[in-house]
């Protein structure tokens, strides 16, 4: 009897401390964590820049606000990379179905020499209809990527052009603005799927 | 030198040099699968094809070039993506492949890149691609076009 009340206190305890490093984990090194300080873009609604969207349209972080919201920075002269990312997204767009009707969609291009408008309305024709191109002078792309911390570098190949190498990362921010977490690149639909269902989900909680 | 024609939308593809002297290693031991490329927007863009090719025989064999009438530059390139989510593609020189191993062209790794165009890239059509060998062997694959948003082969 003794025996057993003492085995159940030493399951309780274990129980306990499995929690509490659980928690922990969970705060420090898992979901619950905080990213990055120096990496973690701002809100949108911190960020100030102008760009042109594939159908002429004036937008900026502004337009994103009230919906969630999807981005990722590439280039339409870009083989591997774009192309890949573009699919995936266009197939987590089609596995949330008419949730993705509810979200912001853009591919910001990081070389606006050769993205015209008219390049990017062309190109982003190809994939999911809720994709956005957007464009816009250098210095304007430089501020968008300054404000999502992303990067990108034009480097010159041997054809002769040049290519680019940028941020692969996919960027989803919440209605409100607020950075949500980012999707790698590649990243598998199990995976990819659900972090688009928090970004949307929060939206959800702002909303009452 | 033996030249082969495979096609590379079936999974298991005709190889004769399978009746050939299996000591030999060169491109009769080389089997190219599921190979699948996106179609282009015009011809400014370079465009990508990917492949597994596998080694069956018992020699290394190491893939130094491509050819192709559909493009002035094929090369073999390679991206990588960093720790801080920044990708980026160089060439990626000759790739070795070990007797018995294979190696994947796929999206956001090898592929071969297709500089300089010559002609658009159009869904529905095939191009041949030939792989060529340090041995001098090389290896020519038919390869389909599919859209440009294609995941995989099966696509």
């Amino acid at each position: 009897m003794r025996r057993r009340a003492i085995l159940g206190y030493g399951a309780a305890g274990v129980g306990a401390v499995a929690l509490m490093l659980f928690v922990g984990w969970w705060q420090v090194d898992g979901p619950g964590g905080p990213e990055p300080v120096g990496q973690r873009p701002m809100a949108l609604t911190e960020m100030d820049f102008r760009l042109t969207d594939h159908e002429g349209n004036a937008v900026g972080p502004e337009t994103l606000i009230g919906r969630p919201t999807m981005v990722f920075f590439g280039f339409t002269y870009c083989p591997d990379v774009c192309p890949t990312t573009l699919s995936d997204i266009s197939g987590w767009l089609d596995d949330l179905g008419d949730e993705a009707d509810e979200m912001n969609v853009v591919f910001i291009t990081v070389d606006p020499e050769r993205d015209t408008v008219e390049a990017m309305a062309e190109y982003v024709g190809y994939f999911h209809p809720g994709i956005r191109g957007w464009t816009g002078p250098e210095e304007q792309i430089a501020r968008v990527a300054d404000g999502f911390r992303a990067t990108y570098e034009r480097v010159p190949a041997e054809s002769g052009d040049y290519t680019m190498n940028h941020t692969a990362s996919v960027f989803l921010f919440a209605a409100s603005g607020r950075f949500v977490t980012m999707i790698d690149y590649h990243e598998p639909k199990e995976f990819a799927v659900p972090k688009i269902r928090r970004a949307l989900e929060e939206e959800m909680e702002g909303a009452t | 030198m033996k030249k082969y024609i495979l096609t590379g939308t079936l999974a298991v593809l005709l190889t004769f040099g399978g009746l050939s002297v299996p000591a030999l290693a060169g491109p009769e031991d080389v089997v190219v699968e599921n190979a699948w490329s996106r179609a282009s927007i015009g011809m400014n863009r370079p465009g990508a094809a990917y492949m597994a090719i596998r080694n069956t025989g018992d020699e290394p064999v190491t893939l130094i070039g491509l050819t192709t009438p559909l493009a002035m530059m094929p090369e073999i390139h390679e991206t990588k993506t960093n720790a801080e989510g920044v990708s980026s593609m160089s060439p990626a020189g000759e790739i070795a492949i070990a007797p018995g191993e294979s190696v994947a062209l796929e999206p956001g790794g090898l592929h071969a890149m297709l500089m300089r165009l010559k002609e658009p890239m159009t869904e529905g059509d095939t191009f041949p691609l030939t792989l060529l060998f340090d041995d001098g062997g090389e290896v020519t694959v038919h390869v389909p076009i599919l859209g440009i948003a294609a995941r995989g082969p099966e696509d």
